[in-house]
């Protein structure tokens, strides 16, 4: 076939993720980026122009100083660490209780599955900050979690979930499951039960299949699904503030710390560019490795 | 294979119905160790679930089901002495050819030294030694085939089945392909149960033809028996084509029957005590076994009639032949002169015969 070249209607259709991209992803990052090097000052908004012209002089007032207290400072370190591991852990919550019930929704009668999966998304549909009240609702020292267990005769005392590191966790697994359910199911949906059959016909037992069929051709599912929830979860900052500790900081809660309280636009634009720039080299590597697996074959 | 000797596959009263719709309905069938079984019938005969029955993949609702004398009632699937071929082959996209190939054998915890043992002999078995290392979407149709099936054989089944094998071949490829699957079969003895809907596919590869039917074997025999005695109408038509002529009256003499077709038609045929015809039944006549004269001739059964069609297909001719009476029959004759001089055109008039053996009857 003769290559032709491109048609009107091909650079519009080219055009359109190009300016949506452009428009919500580059020209914010770059406006971010900007922000980051200006230096403070005691106005409105509280940063110094970055050019200024005064007595026949040009000057450039650009400053690393973000980013090199940043660097500097434990409590930024600590911050990020926090963020990252409760990342790690929603995304290692959501693959435990969102792969079996994908799975679940996957085997199911095929008339069903579709509305399996509207109900698995159906939450989404209500307030997110209604939703983390009534979580906050549910495990509150005396909330009915802790009456029925203290009613079971299980706890003598309330247990204090609420404002503690696995309430965080909780709430955020709850949250983010649908960003996992949804390409997971996509995967195992399209499982071809004749290879489940087969396995088992070559004499595989159950977990072996699990091990050494399902969970091999899942992988891109499980990786795609952990990417979507772990990437938004390390800026997480309304469901650590609502249930977690306090003294526990995550990056997101002190992004929105220099933002708004100590009003320090560069330090909070430097937060926001290192952030990105540590999540995008394992999406990067992550991006190579599901580029191997579809050249398997899946 | 000596009568004495215990099937190796023994199916009783078998059914299974899939919620309101009964797809098998109390099936007994007898498959002799080392044979080539075909389980022939339409899309929705049950064969398929016949087949996934025996492979343990769906539990039947009654009946037994036993493998070299043992019963595989709450026998799962993966502790089964059969393996099976799926129709799409089911090979794993993501392990290599060896990989797959010994897929079985690492599930047993076979040691390593046996397992590359048996891959060796099974790769040379089909044919595909050099290439253990290529993944499944490297390979054609027919190597694919061939892995699915050394993915079995590795194992050594009592019992292999296969589900359509030759379906995701072309066409072109499928007669080489039959040879050389019943050749792997003489080689290694492993008895075979095939699933077809194609009669011809099951007529080259099977020692023995169970013909299905809405849940149920019609007939079980050799090819042979069951193309040339068939003891239905559907089983006649099933396998090639067939000249029914439905009995309206039967005369019994000691050497023959005498039967008046409806249309009043007189034909002699051959019936004994196994084969005897009664009115209701149908009396079969294979194209193949009417001849075509100019002049009546000595047989038994010698009706004139007018050559109507006639399609030329090189080795054969058929021909349709409308009786005075007003019925068509289909003849098959062999073009033995190449000059052509001699040959038939339409518009002749014409004598068919044929011997009272070639009649068969048909029950149902």
């Amino acid at each position: 076939m003769k290559a032709r070249s491109l048609t009107l209607v091909d650079r519009l259709t080219i055009a359109i993720p190009f300016a949506w991209l452009l428009a919500f992803l580059a020209l914010p990052l770059v406006s971010v980026a900007g922000l980051s090097i200006h230096e403070i000052a005691d106005s409105i908004p509280p940063i110094a122009p970055l050019f200024s012209h005064a007595h026949g002089h040009f000057a450039i007032h650009a400053s690393l100083r973000a980013f090199a207290l940043i660097g500097s400072d434990a409590l930024y370190l600590s911050a990020f660490w926090n963020g990252f591991v409760n990342a790690a852990l929603t995304a290692g919550g959501c693959i435990l209780v969102g792969f079996p019930l994908a799975y679940a929704i996957a085997r199911s009668p095929e008339k069903r599955r579709n509305l399996y999966v509207l109900l698995a998304v159906l939450p989404f549909w209500t307030s997110f900050l209604l939703r983390a009240y009534a979580w906050m609702g549910l495990i509150r020292d005396s909330g009915p979690i802790n009456a029925l267990l203290l009613a079971l005769g299980v706890i003598h005392h309330p247990i204090a979930i609420l404002y503690s590191p696995a309430a965080v966790l909780l709430v955020m697994v709850y949250s983010y499951l649908p960003f996992f359910v949804l390409p997971m199911y996509a995967v195992l949906e399209k499982l071809p039960l004749d290879l489940l059959a087969a396995a088992s016909d070559l004499g595989a037992r159950p977990a072996y299949v699990f091990r050494t069929v399902i969970l091999p051709l899942s992988l891109p599912g499980i990786v795609s699904g952990a990417i979507l929830v772990f990437v938004p979860a390390v800026g997480e900052y309304v469901i650590p503030e609502l249930v977690g500790n306090s003294n526990t900081m995550m990056i997101g809660g002190i992004l929105w710390e220099e933002f708004f309280q100590n009003r320090d636009w560069p330090l909070a634009a430097a937060i926001a560019i290192v952030t990105f720039g540590l999540l995008m080299a394992p999406a990067l590597l992550l991006r190579r490795s599901m580029g191997r697996l579809v050249g398997a074959g899946l | 294979m000596s009568i004495q000797e215990r099937p190796i596959l023994q199916i009783r009263n078998l059914s299974k119905s899939f919620g309101a719709t009964r797809v098998l309905s109390g099936i007994s069938l007898d498959i002799p160790r080392g044979s080539i079984v075909s389980l022939l019938g339409r899309s929705g005969s049950g064969k398929t679930t016949l087949l996934q029955l025996i492979a343990g993949l769906h539990d039947p609702d009654a009946g037994t089901l036993s493998i070299a004398g043992a019963d595989m009632a709450n026998v799962p699937a993966f502790e089964r002495p059969v393996n099976m071929m799926f129709q799409s082959y089911a090979l794993f996209p993501h392990l290599s050819v060896a990989d797959n190939i010994v897929y079985g054998l690492k599930a047993s915890r076979t040691p390593r030294a046996e397992r590359e043992r048996l891959l060796k002999w099974v790769l040379e078995l089909v044919r595909l030694e050099g290439l253990g290392a290529r993944r499944p979407d490297q390979l054609s149709g027919g190597q694919r085939q061939r892995v699915a099936l050394a993915r079995c054989l590795v194992l050594k089944p009592t019992v292999l089945l296969l589900d359509e094998p030759m379906a995701a071949l072309d066409r072109g490829l499928r007669a080489d392909v039959q040879k050389e699957l019943t050749g792997i079969q003489r080689k290694v003895g492993t008895t075979f149960v095939l699933v077809t809907h194609d009669q011809d596919e099951a007529m080259a590869m099977s020692d023995y033809i169970a013909v299905m039917d809405q849940g149920d074997i019609v007939q079980f025999g050799t090819p042979r028996e069951v193309y040339e005695f068939p003891r239905t109408r559907f089983v006649a038509s099933f396998l090639g084509t067939i000249n029914l002529f439905e009995c309206g009256r039967v005369e019994r003499f000691p050497s023959h029957c005498q039967v008046t077709t409806e249309d009043g038609l007189t034909i002699t045929a051959s019936c004994n005590a196994d084969s005897s015809i009664e009115p209701g039944h149908a009396v079969g006549v294979r194209p193949e076994k009417i001849s075509i004269a100019r002049g009546p001739s000595a047989s038994a059964n010698n009706f004139a009639g007018v050559i109507e069609r006639l399609s030329y297909c090189g080795n054969l001719s058929h021909a349709t032949v409308r009786l005075a009476g007003g019925r068509a029959v289909e003849a098959t004759v062999v073009n033995s002169d190449h000059t052509g001089a001699d040959a038939l055109a339409p518009g002749a008039a014409v004598y068919v015969a044929f011997p009272p053996e070639a009649a068969v009857a048909l029950r149902t």
